[in-house]
């Protein structure tokens, strides 16, 4: 059964459609790669997912229920986790303050005005640490952390409430190749161990074959192929947009008006 | 009233709205490429109103008073460039909160110079050569200068407009206000840049103040009078767009033109004077405006800054020779009243020092761990003030319910309707909307006089029964402010100090783990206003009498220099900071005539040597020290 279900999904700028009917599902424990050129609107698309972005258009439903034109904080309660493209940590926390915020907002106690944070949920916090390798650096202050450390802790955030999908808009951006492919590699297995369901936007063409289940492949706002890595590295269209012909959306005959905007 | 008295006024307005554009538009563009809120601009204006002065005076005539408009913008913006070079390039990778701290030093101390150069007098300059005469219109007679006021702003905005759009200058400011760190990277001088466009800006607060010396004397009130129109201006139009910063002038001038020409009116039978809303009419548009356009009229979202400074520590506990320190300091505090037999003076001034500790650390609370910058916290301070004195002399209560009730829920309503608008709003927004209603606060308890007694204010507000010892009411604020501190600090270490701090670090991840962002700093903004307002009722009593100082910007400012003073980013900061500017301050007045321009000098020393306050000094020195000693011979 699928976890979650995108369906006809729209969104313009002005005049440009960065999103135009986009459909596509992600399976239960699946590790689905959205994927395009620049401008193809993986980053409009991942952002009406969490609810940074309201569509104009179209569905998003979570086990079922809509959850387009709901609030990230809303979509995260619903069990969505999600880590930036920029990694996000609050650099005023140590590691382990990090992810107890996560385990208090999730358990409901953000509102409590004594008693220190200190001894709340730190067993708890230290398990999820040791499941991304960053219990050995609970009380580093975060400000702190290597960059790919960073990445890791925000991955440890993003799981404090067990979530059953995580977004992940390019886990890998800004890291070199080595543990690029380690941090993917921790994603993979935390899917295969606890049967999480990842959807991540990617510019490593490493990764994303290396790694995916699957792959939904955008272009200028439209889904134009998807399937596993053998299928889209072979599909044709998919190669003539990485390849910058374009052609597939040219119409026939009408060449593009000069000084029109690219998108 | 008539149409014709409406178009009339409408007319005057549009003069009023030159002045204001000339206000606000030098500061716009200093902040728009600087990102520096220059408290000092309403200083600027003020110098340029003397300066024409003694030219017009002095030099006399035609000349006297024409050149003396040019002599005053040449002049001031060389200070302005003074100021730029001297002291903000210091200080531009300092948080940005010190920035501020600096130009409100630059404040005092041009306050004071200005006392001293001429005097408290109002200086009333001559009216303009040439234009003393006046032209009836409408069947009313307007002053010339008036007339040529109004073709003024109009033309130094086609001046301006010119000067972005078509000079490489100009181009620089466009650019920079975008994105200075990327017109850094593209090799132009910074440094140079910043001079120049504070200049700039200096030179046209300076034109402005010296084109109003025939319509308003020169006085010493201006500097802080003007800061808040200017603020207003800029917020309202946009940061950074001039075109903004005048058709915010042009609304605030009309909708004031508007009320006078209204005037006194019975709807539905309940007469109200509408000139007496011109106090409050600007910071109301702003209000609206801020809540429509978060942004201003023509302002845009500003730029990701690249912030130079780095993220602060973790918050940790104290440690056991913090808390042996603070158990000295309360037993000392604690025997304090028993010195008053040799030293008087020691309860008067420890009861005004504790209460500064309590209203800095309610400030502290939004402002450090909730990243909230407030300029109007004097609001809160006041209402408690006022609450509880009210309480006493027009509710007949007693001192303890009146301090213990009243205070703190006047100001916990005041903090929970402000700050639900507040709270949309972020950065420099926030902090002019904060002053917005610290303004409408002040003007409200200004003009009620009926009820707030006006700038009388409440006089006989003595604490009774045994507290009116003074030993006795000693320990009373010592307990409150106690427990007031004790209170914040435990919500800062709790879950919820921690999401005000996660909101804080970062909104958009506080959001992506569930936290309600403006719920936590909605309810973190009526826990400081509630806090603060218990300070502003020990105020009251412990001073027998309430004006509406009390609630002026100038204490807002103050409780921004105290946290300053402290550290911002240490929990202990403002229990020290408080306490130390106003023994400062009390010091200073006493001893120096001159005590302003000491009072900054401090400050401006306080900033270029311990630009992480005085707390975050000694802890920063303390680390260091460890460091030493744990390093191996």
């Amino acid at each position: 059964m699928s976890v979650l279900e995108v369906a006809g999904l729209a969104k313009s700028f002005g005049g440009v459609k960065a999103v135009d009917g986009v459909t596509f599902n992600v399976e239960r424990g699946e590790f689905l790669a959205l994927i395009g050129p620049n401008g193809a609107g993986k980053s409009t698309c991942f952002n009406m997912i969490n609810g940074q972005l309201t569509p104009d258009a179209g569905d998003v439903r979570l086990d079922g229920r809509s959850i387009a034109r709901l609030s990230p904080r809303q979509i995260w309660s619903a069990g969505v986790g999600r880590t930036f493209q920029i990694a996000a940590t609050f650099a005023s926390f140590t590691v382990i303050e990090n992810v107890q915020m996560a385990l208090l907002s999730h358990r409901g106690e953000v509102y409590r005005f004594v008693g220190g944070v200190g001894p709340r949920h730190r067993e708890e916090a230290i398990a999820l640490l040791d499941r991304v390798g960053m219990a050995d650096q609970s009380y580093r202050s975060s400000r702190e952390l290597a960059y790919g450390d960073v990445k890791r802790l925000e991955l440890a955030i993003a799981l404090a409430n067990d979530p059953k999908l995580l977004l992940m808009d390019e886990p890998t951006a800004g890291m070199a190749t080595k543990e690029r492919n380690e941090l993917i590699a921790l994603v993979k297995r935390l899917v295969v161990e606890h049967g999480i369901s990842v959807l991540f936007t990617e510019h490593s063409m490493d990764v994303v074959f290396t790694f995916a289940d699957r792959i939904v492949v955008l272009a200028r706002g439209r889904l134009i192929a998807e399937g596993d890595a053998a299928s889209i590295r072979a599909n044709k269209d998919v190669q003539a947009v990485y390849l910058g012909t374009g052609k597939v959306f040219e119409r026939k005959g009408a060449a593009r008006p000069s000084g029109a905007q690219a998108p | 009233m008539t149409i014709d008295a409406l178009l009339f006024q409408a007319l005057n307005g549009l003069a009023s709205a030159s002045s204001l554009f000339l206000i606000g538009v030098g500061l716009s563009i200093i902040f728009g490429v600087s990102r520096i809120v220059n408290m000092a601009h309403g200083s600027l204006y003020m110098l340029g109103i003397y300066i024409a002065y003694s030219c017009a005076t002095h030099i006399g005539g035609a000349f006297g008073f024409w050149g003396g408009i040019v002599i005053s913008t040449l002049l001031v913006a060389a200070i302005g460039a003074m100021i730029e070079i001297v002291l903000l390039r210091r200080i531009y990778r300092a948080p940005e909160l010190f920035q501020l701290l600096a130009t409100f030093a630059v404040v005092l101390v041009v306050s004071d110079l200005t006392l001293w150069i001429w005097g408290n007098e109002d200086l009333l300059g001559p009216r303009a050569p040439g234009m003393t005469g006046a032209v009836e219109i409408l069947g009313r007679r307007m002053p010339t200068y008036d007339i040529f006021m109004m073709f003024v702003g109009p033309a130094v905005l086609l001046v301006l407009y010119w000067l972005l759009a078509r000079t490489r200058f100009g181009r620089l400011i466009r650019a920079a206000t975008q994105d200075r760190e990327m017109v850094g990277a593209l090799g132009v001088d910074q440094a140079r840049l910043f001079t120049l466009v504070f200049a700039l800006g200096a030179g046209l607060a300076g034109l402005g103040g010296a084109l109003q010396l025939p319509r308003e004397p020169a006085n010493l009130a201006i500097d802080l009078n003007l800061i808040g129109d200017a603020f207003v201006v800029v917020v309202v139009g946009g940061m950074g767009s001039i075109t903004g910063a005048y058709l915010a002038a042009l609304i605030i001038a009309e909708i004031k033109a508007l009320c006078i020409a209204l005037g006194a009116q019975t709807i539905f039978g309940v007469s109200f004077n509408f000139s007496r809303l011109t106090l409050v009419a600007e910071f109301l548009v702003m209000a609206v405006v801020l809540i429509v356009r978060p942004y201003g009229l023509m302002g845009r979202a500003q730029g990701l800054i690249r912030t130079l400074a780095i993220p602060e520590e973790p918050v940790r506990a104290a440690d056991a020779m913090t808390k042996g320190l603070a158990g000295i300091v309360l037993a000392v505090l604690v025997v304090m009243p028993l010195a008053s037999a040799y030293w008087p003076y020691a309860t008067v001034l420890g009861i005004d020092m504790l209460i500064a500790a309590l209203f800095a650390t309610s400030l502290h609370f939004i402002k450090g761990p909730g990243g909230m910058h407030s300029f109007g916290h004097a609001a809160y301070f006041g209402l408690g003030a006022y609450g509880a004195g009210l309480a006493v002399k027009a509710g007949g209560l007693s001192t303890m319910p009146a301090l213990l009730v009243v205070a703190p829920l006047a100001a916990f309503a005041g903090a929970a309707l402000f700050g639900w608008f507040c709270v949309r709003l972020s950065g420099v927004y926030l902090a002019m909307l904060t002053l917005a209603f610290g303004q409408i606060v002040w003007s409200i308890v200004y003009q009620w006089e009926t009820f707030t007694g006006g700038s009388n204010g409440v006089v006989g507000v003595w604490p009774q029964g045994l507290l009116a010892d003074r030993s006795i009411y000693y320990w009373l604020v010592l307990a409150l402010t106690v427990s007031g501190v004790m209170f914040l600090r435990t919500v800062i270490f709790a879950p919820f100090g921690l999401g005000l701090r996660a909101v804080r670090d970062n909104p958009l991840r506080a959001a992506a783990i569930g936290l309600d962002v403006r719920r936590i700093q909605w309810i973190a903004f009526i826990l400081a206003g509630t806090v603060c307002g218990v300070a502003g009722g020990l105020y009251a009593f412990a001073k027998g009498s309430i004006s509406p100082e009390t609630i002026h910007v100038g204490r807002s400012i103050d409780g921004i220099v105290m946290v300053l003073l402290g550290g911002l980013q240490t929990v202990s900061g403002p229990v020290i900071g408080g306490p130390l500017f106003t023994l400062l301050q009390d010091t200073l007045i006493r001893q120096v005539s001159y005590w302003r321009a000491a009072l900054g000098i401090v400050i401006l020393i306080i900033v270029l040597v311990f630009p992480q306050g005085v707390v975050g000094s000694i802890a920063h020195w303390r680390q260091w020290l460890a460091e030493r000693a744990r390093r191996p011979a």
